[in-house]
Order: structure tokens, then C-alpha cells, then sequence
């Protein structure tokens, strides 16, 4: 996909909760071998994906020094709302004061609705329907303890503001690609607290099927080949996955380094490649260009190619400094912070 | 009892189908054997589905209707047969016997099993279902856990180190890394084996046979058939034969014996009326290592608690004293559980016919493959030799 306008990036955030568990503590307590990654980030008792969407867009929105008023959709990306029915959206957009005359919707495709929401709201903007639209990706993850799910199921948002005055953008978005099947996965029903998933069905036929054919068909129709890329970011539910898929399309370690953060945070689902394109685009040059291919189980791929303007230089998050921000818990606080143990449940 | 003939074989390779389903992986291996006979499919007279756990994994029975109708054999006589591990090896039993007994001159054997789009826990819960579910599953262990404990005694009763054991393992990836159709094709090392994640103490990952779906595919004829269509190249089946054990470990005298297997072979060496010395390659049935190793000795090719040294000494490669898992064996080519016993002779029908690569034991003529069930409930044995 093209957009008829050119639009990009005005202002972006991501945050991270401060606590962190080690992989190796969730081994130690199911007496497993499994380090899919280093560790992964917890949210505290206080903290949700609505808090954290909120976090996020309110430095997206001080980044770019827009009013809030002029903000004429908020798309949130998440599969952990805290509420099955009321919208996450609504309580965001309130919160940075950008209600009421404004498009607000909560999105779930699993750990793609964020980029769908960036791509949608790219959309709203380039036909001039609103001056500027807030894409968030957003999640608090949830597994089932024991499962291989909980050494990777981390907390994160990013959120971006897209504005059509490309003066005042850090990236412009040059094109977009989505690649969509029906492919069982991973999933939640209605009431299960826990989602299920297809364990090593996960993989190929599911991640790696999807990201691949996003990404290669992004690049066919762009006419765009790996080398032309400074930096690619794929969606990380571990540390493997996003380098094999990063080797299978030609990509070199290089290209991938910046933006891969699943070993220190985890999956942030919905929020995950969201933040890898935070921390590239914190780290990139004006000019630089900037691949980003989310994967949604369910399943699907958005594939997003950006490049950097000089407005970059002058704008830069404060990701770093989330993710240097670690106060590590043990399993038993854990289960506490992630209300495995508690009362009233 | 009248001769029987392999004619035809084929197989698909073992791994993660994701792509292809129960029915699809059976018929592909089904045509591209009666393909390799050479003959007309409206020959085939009865068709024996080997497959264990189509109804607990798929929800699927009735195999034999449904494989025939979609392979266009609609009307032949057409089973499932089932022995949980051993049911490929049984599918073949009972097509020989069909052939032998004079009813059938021509049939198929297709083993088939699909176990990657199930769940872990299903697949661990249909593999325990080989046991007595009312006196044994109901504790809780597993299959790997009942295998365990016939290992632990091993290494008790015969003073064995783990290493020995699951050298078999190291073995068996090495063979398989020139095998096509082979699920694991490349090599690991010992040091690799016992130090990948203990599953049942003692067995490690790598000592286990993986999950996989395939399928392989005999066709068997009469003498009579052959005087029809008569072959340059020809492998006859000198035996087939089945026995049975106690079926749960715990009752049986000795842990570290398999009595189906000692069993099957003295009624299939009078039948064939071979020595076991004579055979040239053997396929053996190493769902796990321990497995592999206590077979090598109810086989007669070394005496108890010895059977680990022929690995070491490296006379189970090709060239050694007795070829044994050439092409991978199940830990390596891959144990799609109903289909394992047609794949093992047809992996001895590639050593028969000259067409095993890299590990072609040279000259090999007689081969020999035995098939379990459970830990040794059911055993099966096959003797094939090259007759022309």
C-alpha cells in the first residue's frame, strides 16, 4: 500500500516497567531448561496496558509539541484491555485531553493490532480526515504459568503520532504492505483467563510464513531489497525467531540489532516491534531507512517501511532510560505483580 | 504356506507436515508404491492401514475405507490395523499373512501417522494409551517414564554408564544425515545427548525418538502374481512374525528383556531358516536408546548387558559386524508411531536394493526388522532377503 499523502512520524514514546524477572528464576521454579531470553519486563500492581498506552502517547504528544486538541484519533493496538467490554481507547484520549471531538477505538489482532493501528491511522491522516492520529501499541501479556509462553510474556507500549506536515516529522512512512490468513495459532476465548497456542505450529507455518511473505512482498512492491535497509525490526516473541526470520530474507545481525529487545523485555505483544522502531529510531541518522514487520497470531504480518528525516536528530525518547531502569523481583513477587497470587480472584 | 513378494515401496519424508494431512501423507505413500510396483492400482486386492492413533489425535477411525476411497481403491477390503507402536509392522504382518494364506495375491501396506498438529499433552496422553490405562496410565507416568525405569535397571543390574547407552542415539543422527527422507539429518555429539534437558530421569531429550508425521508404503504379491508380471529385481519376505509379552513392564520378571522380541525372532529365524548371524543389515526398533540397546542383545548379537559395546565399537555401522539403523533408525529418520514398522523395512528394501547412498552396506542381502509396541508388549519381525 501507498498512501496518496505522504505522512510520518511527529513525535513517538515507548515505555517499559521498571521490574524485570530472569528467565532463569521462572526456570528455576518450573525446573526447566528453557532461556528463550535474558528477561522480561513486569508491570507493577498499579500498572496496565491502558496505563501504559497512556505513558507512551503522552511523550509521543510532548515529543512532537502538538496540542492535544488537534489530535483526531486515537487508535489503541492491545489484546490485554483491562476491561472485556469499555474501550481503552476512551480513558486514553481522555487522560492526554484530546476528547471529545475525536475518532477513539480499541483494535486486537494479538501481537499485531499495533502497526494495523499505525497503518490506519497513516490513513486517516493522509486523506486529511483528521490533522493528527495516535496509533498505539499496547499490552500487558498474560501466560499461563509453566507454559512456555510465561518466560516471554513481558509489558511494554509504544505509541506514534502521525502528522501530514512532514516538516515537523522524524520519519516518513513510504509504504505499507499486510499480509493476512486464517491460521489457528494462539488464542483466548471469551472467559479463558490463560491464551492457548499450537507450540512449535507457532513457528513456521505461522510466524515465520507471515513475516517473510510481509516483508518480501513490501520490498517487491517498493522495489526494495535488504541492503537498501539501515535498520529492520521484526516482531520478537523471542530472541530467535526475528534473527532466523532477519537471515532467511538476507538481513544481516547488524540490521537488526538496534531495534531487537525481547532479550531484556520480553514480548511485548502488541507493542513489541512498536518498540524496536522506538529504540531505531532513537539511534538511527536523517536519511536512514527503516523496516518494520509486526506478526499478529491469527495470523497475519504488517510490514512498514519509514525513513528518517533531520528532524530526528533534534527528537529522541527516553526508551533508553526505561530500559536501563530494572529492579528485579523474584518468582514470588512476580506472581504477586502478575496476580497469580492474590486474593479476591 | 506360499512365498510373498515386496514389489513395490515408497515413503513420504518424516517431519512437520503442516501442509499435508493424515489421509494425504497415507495416499501420496500409497500411490508412489504401487507406482514403484510398476502395476495397475485395480491389482491391489486388500489394503492394511497401519496407524495407532488417528482416533485420539484426528478423531478419525474407519482408516482403511477411508484411505482406499481416496486413493481411487474404492472396494477392496481394506483395514486399520493397530499394535500402538508396532502397528506398522502388524499392518505388514497381516498383509503377508493375507498373501501366504493364498487368499490375496496382490495388496497394500501403508503406515501412516500425523502427530505434529496435536498438542504435546495429547500426543503424550495417545502414545500412554499403548499402556494399561486402568492399572498403569493411571499413576501418572509417561511413556518415556516407563522406559526410564527399564534403563535405570540396566545401568543398575549391568554396571553401565549412561554414556554407553546413549551413544546409540549419536549413532543413529549419523546415519541418518544422508538419508532423504529423514527427520534429523545432522549429527550430535555424546556430550550434546547427555546434556540436552532430562525428560524421565535418566533419559535425556536426545536419547528420544521425535514426533513426526509421514508415511510408507508396501506392495506385496503372490508367486502366482509374479508369474503374471514377472521383475528383473526381486525381494522376498522370508518371515513375518509377531509375539506378545505381559503388557505392563511392571509385571514381568525381568526389566531389562524383552520377551516379544526374543519370541518373535525364534518363530521368524525357523521360518526364514537363516541364523541371525547371517543377516546383513538390521533395523531396530530404538524408540529410545535403552531401547536400541537391550533389542541388540534379544536379537542374539550380544550377550546381557553387552549390547551397548557394539555401538561403541562401532560394529553397527556399515561395514561393522551388524549394520544396524542405517538410515537413521527412529531416533533419526523419525518414528511417526503406526507408520515406524514400514518405514524399518522399507529402509531395508533401500539396503536390498543397492539405493542407501552414503551408507550402503555393500552386498547386503538379507535383512532383518523388528517393530515394538509399548515397552516390548508387542514385537514384530521381518526378514527380507534379495533374491534376484
Amino acid at each position: 500500500m501507498k498512501f496518496s499523502t505522504t505522512v510520518g512520524i511527529a513525535g513517538y514514546g515507548g515505555y517499559v516497567p521498571q521490574y524485570r524477572v530472569k528467565c532463569e528464576e521462572i526456570a528455576r521454579v518450573w525446573e526447566s531448561q528453557r532461556a528463550p531470553i535474558r528477561e522480561k519486563s513486569v508491570p507493577n500492581l498499579d500498572e496496565d496496558s491502558l496505563t501504559m498506552a497512556y505513558e507512551a502517547a503522552k511523550m509521543a504528544l510532548r515529543m512532537a509539541g502538538v496540542e492535544p486538541g488537534r489530535v483526531g484519533a486515537v487508535l489503541v493496538g492491545s489484546e490485554s484491555p483491562p476491561y472485556a467490554v469499555k474501550p481503552t481507547a476512551t480513558v486514553v484520549a481522555e487522560a492526554l485531553g484530546v476528547t471529545p471531538q475525536v475518532v477513539a477505538i480499541d483494535m486486537e489482532f494479538a501481537c499485531k493490532a499495533g502497526t494495523t493501528a499505525m497503518i490506519l491511522a497513516a490513513g486517516l491522516v493522509a486523506s486529511g480526515a483528521v490533522a493528527y492520529g495516535l496509533a498505539i501499541g499496547t499490552d500487558d501479556a498474560q501466560a499461563r504459568p509453566s507454559d512456555e509462553l510465561e518466560y516471554t510474556a513481558g509489558a511494554g507500549a509504544a505509541a506514534f503520532l502521525i502528522s501530514r506536515r512532514i516538516g515537523e516529522c522524524v520519519a516518513l512512512i513510504e509504504h505499507a504492505y499486510s499480509y493476512v490468513t486464517d491460521t489457528t495459532d494462539f488464542w483466548r476465548r471469551e472467559g479463558q483467563r490463560f491464551p492457548s497456542h499450537t507450540f512449535r505450529f507457532t513457528g513456521a507455518p505461522a510466524y515465520f510464513h507471515h513475516v517473510i511473505q510481509a516483508a518480501k512482498s513490501l520490498m517487491e512492491e517498493a522495489g526494495l531489497r535488504p541492503s537498501d535497509f539501515n535498520h529492520v525490526v521484526f516482531h520478537q516473541p523471542n530472541v530467535k525467531f526475528p534473527l532466523r526470520a532477519a537471515r532467511y530474507l538476507g538481513f544481516s545481525r547488524d540490521q537488526v540489532k538496534v531495534g531487537l529487545l525481547s532479550g531484556d523485555i520480553g514480548n511485548t505483544y502488541a507493542a513489541s516491534s512498536l518498540l524496536g522502531l522506538v529504540r531505531v529510531l532513537d539511534e538511527a541518522e536523517p536519511g536512514d531507512r527503516i523496516l518494520v514487520v509486526s506478526f499478529g497470531s491469527g495470523a497475519g504480518s504488517d510490514a512498514i517501511s519509514l525513513v528518517a528525516t533531520k528532524k530526528l536528530s533534534e527528537k529522541r525518547s527516553l526508551l533508553r532510560r526505561l530500559l536501563d531502569r530494572k529492579v528485579y523481583v523474584d518468582y514470588a513477587k512476580y506472581s504477586r505483580l502478575k496476580r497469580i497470587l492474590g486474593w479476591g480472584w | 504356506m506360499r512365498k510373498v513378494y515386496v514389489i513395490g515401496a515408497a515413503a513420504t519424508p518424516i517431519g512437520e507436515h503442516w501442509k499435508l494431512s493424515l489421509r494425504e501423507l497415507a495416499v501420496r505413500a500409497l500411490l508412489t508404491a504401487i507406482r514403484d510396483a510398476g502395476i495397475d492400482k485395480r491389482d491391489v486386492e486388500a489394503l492394511y492401514v497401519g496407524n495407532m492413533s488417528s482416533g485420539s489425535l484426528q478423531g478419525q477411525e474407519h482408516l482403511g475405507a477411508l484411505v482406499a476411497t481416496w486413493a481411487g481403491l474404492a472396494g477392496v477390503a481394506a483395514f486399520k490395523v493397530e499394535a500402538a507402536c508396532a502397528s506398522g509392522g502388524a499392518a505388514v504382518h497381516q498383509a503377508f499373512l493375507s498373501v501366504a494364506s493364498g487368499i490375496y495375491d496382490c495388496v497394500a501396506v501403508v503406515g501412516v501417522e500425523k502427530m505434529t498438529d496435536a498438542i504435546p499433552f495429547d500426543v503424550t496422553a495417545s502414545l500412554m494409551m499403548a499402556e494399561d490405562q486402568e492399572y498403569v496410565a493411571f499413576t501418572g507416568t509417561t511413556f518415556v517414564g516407563l522406559n526410564a525405569m527399564v534403563y535405570r535397571e540396566y545401568m543398575r543390574r549391568y554396571g553401565v554408564e549412561q554414556e554407553d547407552v546413549a551413544r546409540f542415539a549419536v549413532h543413529c543422527h549419523k546415519m541418518a544425515v544422508a538419508n532423504p527422507y529423514a527427520q534429523f539429518r545432522r549429527e550430535v555429539s555424546l556430550e550434546e545427548v547427555v546434556n540436552s534437558p532430562l525428560i524421565a530421569d535418566p533419559i535425556r531429550l536426545l536419547e528420544c525418538a521425535p514426533v513426526g508425521d509421514g508415511a510408507a508404503s508396501l506392495v506385496l504379491c503372490s508367486e502366482d502374481y509374479l508369474k503374471r508380471d514377472p521383475r528383473d529385481e526381486l525381494i522376498e519376505v522370508l518371515a513375518s512374525t509377531a509375539a506378545t509379552d505381559i503388557l505392563s513392564v511392571h509385571e514381568r520378571p525381568d526389566l531389562t528383556t524383552l520377551n516379544a522380541t526374543r519370541r518373535a525372532l525364534e518363530k521368524a529365524v525357523k521360518q526364514a531358516k537363516i541364523e541371525i548371524g547371517d543377516v546383513d543389515v538390521l533395523e531396530v526398533h530404538d524408540a529410545f536408546t535403552i531401547l536400541g540397546v537391550v533389542t541388540l542383545e534379544d536379537l542374539g548379537y550380544a550377550k546381557r548387558g553387552e549390547g551397548w559395546r557394539l555401538v561403541k565399537e562401532g560394529e553397527v555401522e556399515p561395514g561393522g559386524r551388524i549394520p544396524t539403523n542405517t538410515l537413521g533408525g527412529l531416533k533419526a529418520r523419525g518414528h511417526p508411531v503406526g507408520a515406524t514398522g514400514v518405514y524399518q523395512v522399507f529402509d531395508l528394501i533401500k539396503q536390498l536394493r543397492g539405493e542407501a547412498g552414503e551408507n550402503q552396506v555393500e552386498g547386503a542381502e538379507l535383512g532383518l526388522a523388528q517393530n515394538l509396541g509399548g515397552v516390548g508388549g508387542t514385537a514384530i519381525i521381518h526378514i527380507l532377503r534379495r533374491v534376484r
